[in-house]
């Protein structure tokens, strides 16, 4: 398997520093089944999957009465979710069909968004924007279904497009910002903050590691120590991107399941 | 010495979320430290606002790639 820093060419000498860009997320696949070529943020995907199903499997498999350790970690984040973004967002009413969902959202992401700080992993499955893509594809189906099923085609078109206590002429100008802003833009800022975190939050560890690599060994004497310094970057920056991987992954559910309470909303 | 100027114009464009994403959690802290017990409603929001803020540099970093 290629790891990123493998992918990123260091430049010798004589072709001077080389700035990892969006090519060095071109990974080149790792093996091809029938001419399609499997990469590596692909078998992440299924990673990620086998890893969220095998924790929630192996928590809730002896569902005792006085919990394990596993168990109670189990149950802890699960209440997590459920609680702060279910109850809180969708209401208590409505909730519990969404539950399974937005927990297998939140973990799911949140695994692969891990991938890009564990060792020898190391690339963020969502740093890839056709991944971005299909969840928020899944989502804005959901969101629309069930606003369509609890409204009807044209009740919940009004829902989404008209805002309420607006009388007037003010309406023509409300009524397609509200169309674009609600049902055309919602999936693609969904996707592309995703995306754009994890990219940068990539490239930024790539730059600081590749150019101390640089630094260190193809500088002049004088400058090699900033090399060290840009290393020191490097891990400090990797935790900072925990940070912001736990919050992206929470910020995609937080909004998923403001969707569907805006879906399922009677009024504005 | 090369570059890209869309990485300046990416900078510039960058700040204005950022005074945004201040203000945000600014006033999210000022709130907490009023009113301690009104925390677990204010994240959710404060935590919203700030993903619609930082929205505006999402797609001015998604540009100064792309253009």
């Amino acid at each position: 398997m290629s790891f990123a820093g493998s992918v990123v060419s260091l430049s010798g000498s004589e072709g001077g520093f080389v700035a990892p860009g969006p090519d060095s997320f071109n990974l080149p696949p790792v093996f091809t089944v029938a001419g399609v070529g499997i990469t590596k943020p692909m078998l992440e995907l299924f990673l990620a999957a086998i890893l969220v199903f095998w924790f929630f499997w192996a928590a809730s498999r002896k569902r005792a009465m006085v919990p394990g350790k596993l168990q109670f970690a189990g149950e802890a984040i699960y209440s997590g979710v459920r609680n702060s973004l279910g109850r809180d967002l969708i209401g208590s009413k409505d909730f519990m069909p969404f539950v399974p969902y937005l927990v297998t959202l939140f973990f799911f992401i949140l695994v692969s968004n891990w991938f890009g700080s564990i060792p020898f992993i190391q690339f963020p499955t969502f740093s890839r924007v056709s991944m971005a893509y299909a969840l928020a594809g899944l989502s804005w189906v959901i969101y629309n279904a069930v606003g369509i099923r609890r409204h009807g085609f044209l009740g919940y078109l009004r829902l989404q497009t008209v805002p309420g206590g607006v009388k007037g002429p003010i309406l023509a100008l409300l009524i397609p910002l509200e169309f674009m802003s609600n049902l055309v833009i919602r999936p693609i800022t969904l996707s592309l903050r995703l995306f754009a975190n994890m990219f940068a939050g990539h490239i930024l560890a790539l730059l600081f590691a590749t150019g101390g690599e640089y630094l260190l060994l193809h500088a002049d004497t004088a400058i090699k120590p900033v090399g060290i310094l840009a290393w020191v970057m490097a891990i400090a920056i990797a935790f900072l991107e925990l940070l912001v991987q736990f919050l992206q992954a929470y910020v995609f559910t937080l909004l998923n399941a403001m969707y569907i309470s805006g879906a399922l909303a009677e009024e504005h | 010495m090369t570059g890209s100027a869309n990485m300046i114009g990416y900078g510039l464009a960058a700040v204005g979320p950022g005074i945004g994403i201040g203000l945000i959690f600014a006033a999210y802290i000022n709130g907490v430290a009023r009113q301690p017990e009104a925390q677990g409603r204010l994240q959710s929001i404060a935590i919203l606002g700030f993903a619609l803020a930082e929205a505006l540099a999402i797609i001015g970093i998604a540009l100064a790639f792309v253009l």
